[in-house]
């Protein structure tokens, strides 16, 4: 271990019984006698972490992103040292703290002052220690008077703060972090995450794990996806954010398309003459491949399938696009974009390619129409089908024009 | 050797332990009205139950019976109370066992030292009764540190492996409650050794083998009866308790690896 590393884990493999992994809290007496008898049968086992190699260099900061069950929570508590891995070693080197819950030990029937104490001993101080960092733990909670009355009476918020604050001024060199930042009110975030930066320029190792992308990639200098219990990647915060996410959107789209089938959105509707129909809607990407879930920025396909009786003319079709809060972000037809399309045919496709979707992330829904020059419905399906955009970037309002920001200075003074 | 590292481990977290134990001793009476003289309360009454019963329900005819009683009493009090909280003690501190990391053994040592603080904080009120029927104290007092620290010797190891089985069979608790009643009739504490002269000798077996007895014998003799406690004896479950904490040592430390994955 080199002198600069704080956190190795090196081949780290954690399995859990099955009849843990399925809450099963212990063996009863029944089961212990079937499993004697050799009629238990033997345990299923579930790998949660499969050979895992991670270097944390001092003073740096390491997120463990992934989906749930992924086993990052696990690593985390394999670093802490609360489980023991099956094969591989851990080495933490310094002053250990872990934020895996705010709080632990709290009586609620003790004052803030009392658990204080209690709680900074489960986190290894003595209580000279804690007399030392009292006053700063308690100014730091913001508690005031409070901090002499029964945790009981505490607000949920009241309670995580006081737990932050102790966990934060143990002065630790290594901290783990199990989404704990999550909770508290705005205010209270801004102060962890503020303290955090603080620790950051103290030189304190960092590892946590959040869902929070966009907080990892503000803290990480390192980020490690884990993925079925594997390292899927490793490295610089935002390539390997990305990468998770296009993995995720991945995923999600399937899911997505799913339930689209099921043509269970909510306020769908459908009216017109019916003479032509739009028989079915895709959402594709460039490959022509379906999607239901885009990145801002991507290009996007509507493909339309129709059929009509007898040989059609005049057709207009147009696509609505309407974002979750029901506002129309875009809305056109073949008529106002003056399309030239050839003849129709009795039976086929028509597409709408954009070539740029610069929609900020979200759910929405589409419209789709077939109506007459003369604006006869044909057939008008609202709502018949949902596609998401997912981004990196958590920007607001509808539209997102492709934008850069920059910096001039102004010569003022030299006229 | 891993006994030692085991209680090394224990007195480097005393710091924590001393933080567990004030919070089972305050946090149990916590918000009752009478607080912490419950912890003087429980005991008489318990006496004061007892005595009713044995004394002019089953009329057990004695000197100095009522005495003869608390003396037992108060050590059983500790000794059920540490099994019965002890078993518990890694399956209740869920909470602490899956959050934190810490040498484990801390549970159980924090229910043996709270039941031991509150055996220590009722002496006195032995002591007054004690003077009060106008039994004599006598030197052999000095013995009491001695017999005290086997005797926590022994709950403690029995502590480590009742809180090890109770993690993964969580019958324990349910049994041990249920066991702890027959245990207290097989200890000479509300009848007098001579007593079991009158049953067939095959019943008397179980008592004279129970370790809870020589404990107990210990205690009458060096508060009711003012004589030194029997060494040979002393010695003999001395010997014992200590092959029973390497045991449950052995035990217990096989096994807390797993708590916070079983717990």
């Amino acid at each position: 271990m080199s002198r600069r590393t704080s956190i190795e884990v090196r081949g780290v493999v954690k399995r859990f019984a099955r009849d843990f992994m399925e809450g099963g809290p212990a063996a009863s007496w029944k089961s212990l006698l079937a499993r004697a008898a050799g009629r238990g049968g033997r345990r299923d086992v579930i790998t949660v972490l499969d050979g895992i190699d991670l270097a944390v260099q001092r003073g740096t900061t390491l997120a463990l992103i992934g989906q749930n069950g992924c086993g990052k929570s696990t690593l985390l508590k394999i670093i802490a040292g609360i489980y023991r891995p099956d094969q591989g070693q851990v080495r933490v080197e310094g002053r250990l703290s872990s934020l895996i819950e705010l709080g632990t030990g709290f009586h609620p029937e003790f004052t803030g002052r009392e658990n204080v104490y209690l709680n900074g001993a489960i986190l290894g101080l003595d209580k000279a220690e804690i007399a030392e960092r009292f006053e700063a733990i308690a100014a730091y909670s913001g508690l005031g008077e409070y901090i002499d009355a029964p945790v009981k009476t505490y607000s949920s918020g009241m309670y995580v703060r006081l737990g932050f604050s102790v966990a934060v001024n143990v002065d630790p060199e290594v901290l783990l972090v199990d989404e704990v930042l999550a909770v508290g009110d705005e205010a209270f975030v801004r102060k962890c995450e503020d303290k955090i930066h603080q620790l950051r320029r103290a030189g304190v190792t960092i590892c946590l794990v959040s869902h929070n992308l966009g907080l990892v990639e503000r803290f990480a200098d390192e980020v490690v996806w884990l993925d079925g219990g594997c390292l899927a990647a490793r490295g610089q915060p935002r390539r390997v954010i990305d990468a998770y996410l296009e993995k995720v959107a991945a995923s999600e789209d399937s899911i997505r398309r799913q339930s689209c089938a099921q043509a269970d959105i909510d306020g769908q509707q459908r009216w017109g003459s019916g003479e032509v129909q739009i028989t079915a809607v895709r959402t594709t990407d460039a490959g022509g491949g379906e999607r239901a879930v885009f990145s801002t920025g991507e290009a996007m396909t509507v493909e339309m399938d129709y059929q009509a009786d007898g040989a059609p003319r005049d057709l207009v079709f147009g696509v609505a696009i309407h974002n979750a809060a029901g506002v129309l972000c875009f809305g056109s037809n073949t008529k106002i974009d003056r399309a030239e399309l050839p003849e129709f045919p009795s039976r086929g496709t028509v597409r709408l390619a954009c070539s740029r979707l610069d929609l900020v992330p979200g759910t929405y829904f589409l419209d789709v129409a077939v109506v007459s020059t003369l604006d006869t419905p044909y057939d008008y399906r609202r709502r018949v089908a949902s596609f998401a955009v997912r981004s990196p970037v958590a920007d607001d309002g509808v539209y997102r024009p492709p934008h850069t920001w920059s910096l001039a200075a102004r010569d003022e003074g030299g006229e | 050797m891993r006994v030692v590292q085991h209680l090394a481990d224990l007195y480097r977290h005393r710091a924590l332990v001393w933080a567990l134990v004030g919070r089972e001793l305050k946090g149990r009476y916590r918000g009752s009205a009478m607080g912490f003289l419950w912890t003087f309360l429980n005991p008489l009454m318990m006496l004061a139950v007892y005595a009713l019963v044995f004394k002019f329900y089953f009329k057990i005819n004695m000197e100095n019976y009522t005495v003869y009683m608390f003396t037992g009493l108060l050590p059983w009090v500790f000794f059920s109370q540490a099994l019965i909280g002890g078993a518990g003690a890694i399956t209740n501190g869920r909470a602490l066992v899956t959050k934190v990391a810490f040498p484990q053994q801390v549970l159980p040592a924090v229910q043996v030292a709270a039941n031991f603080i509150n055996y220590l904080l009722s002496l006195p009120i032995l002591i007054g009764f004690l003077l009060a029927w106008g039994v004599p104290l006598t030197p052999a007092l000095a013995a009491f540190p001695l017999v005290a620290a086997l005797h926590l010797l022994f709950i403690y190891a029995c502590v480590l492996l009742l809180a090890t089985a109770n993690v993964y069979l969580r019958d324990t608790q349910h049994i041990l409650g249920n066991l702890m009643q027959l245990w207290f009739f097989l200890t000479p504490i509300f009848y007098p050794m001579w007593f079991l002269a009158k049953v067939p000798a095959v019943l008397a077996i179980p008592v004279r083998l129970n370790p809870a007895t020589h404990f107990t014998l210990a205690y009458h003799r060096i508060f009711f009866e003012g004589a030194w406690p029997r060494w040979d004896h002393l010695a003999i479950i001395g010997g014992l308790s200590l092959l029973l904490l390497w045991l449950a040592v052995a035990v217990f430390e096989s096994r807390k690896d797993f708590f916070a994955e079983r717990v």
